[in-house]
């Protein structure tokens, strides 16, 4: 099967770390894949903004760079939640739809293939995950603590075999975070706020760093906890499973 | 004027203790409402059925509301329909005055907000009472809901004891709020029995029997109804329901979803006129039918008023729901004002960052957060945002499709962000760095390099 691997333009830029990480980790699993020339942004902050009808070159675009591809896996489930969702407004030609069926959260993907195969890492901090709102109810990757059963996150499971790992379980395990995009900009006081928030009760509860599926999130919260100087460090989960040392 | 969820959300998280306490009290009732939710069999099913039977009312609205009047005309009812929330005023004002009426004692209705009924009453010489303690509060305040549920939820009992000494000389500075509920009733106590007409909002209208049904906590609107000779029910249109066997469905959902309670304390059904009495029902569009026609956005017509989207939503408890600027906030409110004024309410649907949590927690399974995203798209296309924003958002469009240009982009980006000092930077005009430091760009390896990533 022909995989791409399809890198968020913010991690790209700001987080290029994060993606050596991923790549380490996918050849250690044997993963085959490619990532395309030319990748850009999947147009989100656009559309979120109110303007998919200015994005739609930018999807176009994605489905150029990813639509010869049987698997499109991608570094984010917020870009990819996005892709499946809202790339709906775009002629539907086959290319179109396929990518839209196949692509998937990079670390969705390795927990639902892989989870069994991880390499043996040794991580031994204390740790909050935080799963991005999209994949939790946008892709249903977890239970979110709204439908009445118990809530779950799926990056539970793929850490709880890691040695010396402690998870620690937030007051609010599943509230967003507080990035959302151009909401960030547009109204950063409550943005801020809500980070804050979060990272009042992981500081309280003496979590050192915080796990995320969504570099996104983690962007947001680390501008905050440098601003602040809080004792917390933020780790995408393929820097964990891949055994970076914090 | 436009409402200015920016500048007010931003007033009121900057009070951050007060922000921290409106923050934790309506999570309290959300985590409540978890427990209540976790106790039912199968919530999700209770959940589908109960947005079924709303979609399909809905969906046949002219066939039960003709059935409902006819059934509530049977049992000696008199139905009116109002286009909008003048006539309704119009209807109420016009039955008051043919019964001469002096002093009204209302019970929580939205709808009556909605329409602004009260000063037009209080126009025409009519002393109006609202007897829902928490609507009492924000009355004499001369203030509008911040919660559809919980009014006065942005007033710490501190200022409810002010208000209720400068008002009724009650004890100054006693803050137990058993003192002070208990000097509300002896006030309102005499509201009711002076009272000559009474009027409800309606939770649930049953086409089958002709009934509507009031669900309150304080059993304020009983006693106004049986107080008075003369009652009054304002219902918005989507209220109707085929039978009563689905009521159960939504008795069950209504208060947990709201409060966390298995069912509120009063669930009240007003069928026929009291001997000598006299029933009025009013059936309000006021803007409802028009929200039908619309493709995507008509399931906001399922809303059943529980104010869960509220509790939940992380912007709202950190905003405050003055903040938004119409009677109905939240997430639920976003969606229903861009039908009411796309440019007024232009801000409202950005006040989100699309999390779902109000969509997870709906009772009916409204789609909250995807008519979030939809209405933005309305904005955006209808042209009613800053001309600099849409110029902006065109010319990153144009970066995102052509690689080559974006990679320039970050690249000039690079290079100024390490030139420039940070009070450059971090200036006023930059949201992002107010709080927060900037990301730094790094230099990712080539695609060269990356080949040979993890190759031992």
């Amino acid at each position: 099967m022909k995989i791409a691997l399809s890198i968020p333009c913010f991690i790209e830029e700001f987080y290029p770390e994060v993606a050596d990480s991923a790549i380490k980790l996918m050849r250690k699993l044997g993963i085959e894949f490619e990532i395309p020339k030319g990748q850009t942004c999947c147009g989100q902050p656009l559309a979120n903004s109110g303007y998919e009808h200015k994005a739609i070159g930018a999807y176009h675009h994605y489905v150029k760079t990813f639509g010869d591809y049987e698997q499109t896996l991608m570094i984010s489930g917020s870009c990819s939640y996005h892709i499946k969702e809202h790339y709906d407004v775009i002629e539907q030609t086959g290319k179109v739809i396929r990518l839209r069926k196949n692509i998937r959260d990079l670390t969705e993907y390795i927990m639902s293939v892989y989870i069994g195969k991880l390499p043996k890492v040794h991580f031994p901090h204390k740790v909050a995950l935080h799963t991005g709102c999209h994949s939790l109810r946008g892709m249903r990757f977890g239970v979110s603590s709204e439908l009445g059963i118990p809530t779950k996150s799926f990056l539970t499971s793929l850490v709880e075999h890691i040695e010396d790992i402690e998870i620690i379980t937030l007051d609010r395990p599943d509230e967003c975070c507080g990035f959302g995009g151009t909401f960030s900009v547009y109204y950063d006081e409550i943005s801020v706020r809500m980070g804050s928030d979060k990272l009042d009760d992981a500081v309280s509860k003496g979590v050192e760093v915080l796990v995320s599926n969504d570099m996104s999130c983690l962007m947001h919260l680390d501008g905050i906890i440098k601003k602040r100087n809080l004792p917390l460090k933020v780790r995408h989960i393929m820097q964990v499973l891949n055994g970076d040392k914090l | 004027m436009e409402v200015d969820f920016k500048n007010k959300s931003r007033d009121f998280v900057s009070d951050v203790q007060r922000s921290k306490w409106h923050d934790t009290a309506l999570w309290f009732v959300r985590s409540k409402r978890d427990v209540a939710v976790m106790n039912v069999d199968n919530w999700e099913e209770l959940r589908n059925q109960a947005s079924n039977i709303k979609e399909h009312c809905i969906s046949n609205l002219d066939k039960y509301l003709i059935e409902f009047e006819a059934n509530a005309k049977k049992n000696g009812v008199y139905i009116h329909w109002a286009i909008d929330g003048d006539e309704h005023n119009e209807i109420v004002g016009k039955i008051l005055k043919s019964h001469n009426i002096k002093k009204l004692v209302k019970s929580k209705s939205m709808l009556t907000e909605e329409c602004e009924l009260n000063p037009y009453l209080e126009k025409q010489g009519i002393e109006v009472i609202d007897t829902d303690l928490g609507e009492r509060i924000i009355q004499m305040r001369n203030e509008t809901p911040s919660h559809i549920v919980l009014p006065a939820i942005h007033i710490k009992k501190e200022e409810v004891s002010e208000l209720f000494a400068e008002k009724w000389n009650t004890e100054k500075g006693n803050n137990d709020p058993e003192y002070l509920t208990y000097q509300a009733r002896m006030s309102l106590r005499k509201d009711f029995l002076s009272a000559d007409a009474a009027l409800t909002g309606v939770n649930f209208a049953i086409a089958e029997t002709g009934e509507v049904v009031v669900c309150t906590n304080e059993g304020n609107a009983d006693l106004g109804v049986n107080i008075t000779n003369l009652q009054i029910h304002s219902m918005g249109l989507e209220k109707v329901i085929p039978k009563r066997k689905h009521l159960g469905v939504f008795t069950r959902m209504l208060a947990r979803s709201a409060t966390g309670q298995a069912i509120t304390v009063y669930t009240s059904h007003f069928k026929k006129p009291k001997l000598q009495g006299e029933m009025h029902v009013i059936i309000v569009d006021n803007g409802r039918s028009e929200r039908l026609k619309k493709d995507y956005f008509w399931t906001s017509l399922k809303c059943i008023r529980c104010g869960a989207c509220m509790n939940t939503c992380p912007i709202y408890r950190r905003s405050g729901g003055h903040s938004y600027g119409y009677t109905i906030p939240g997430p639920i409110g976003a969606i229903l004002t861009p039908n009411i004024d796309l440019k007024k309410y232009s801000d409202l649907p950005f006040a989100s960052t699309l999390c779902g949590s109000c969509s997870d927690v709906c009772p009916v399974k409204i789609d909250i957060h995807n008519q979030l995203y939809k209405w933005r798209q309305e904005i955006g296309k209808n042209n009613v945002l800053p001309k600099t924003k849409s110029v902006a958002m065109g010319i990153a469009g144009k970066i995102l499709e052509k690689p080559k240009l974006f990679k320039f982009v970050f690249k000039i980006g690079r290079i100024t962000l390490k030139i420039l000092p940070d009070f450059i930077i971090y200036n006023k005009w930059n949201n992002w760095g107010k709080a927060r430091t900037m990301p730094e760009i790094k230099k990712r390896k080539n695609d060269k390099q990356r080949k040979n990533i993890g190759k031992y």
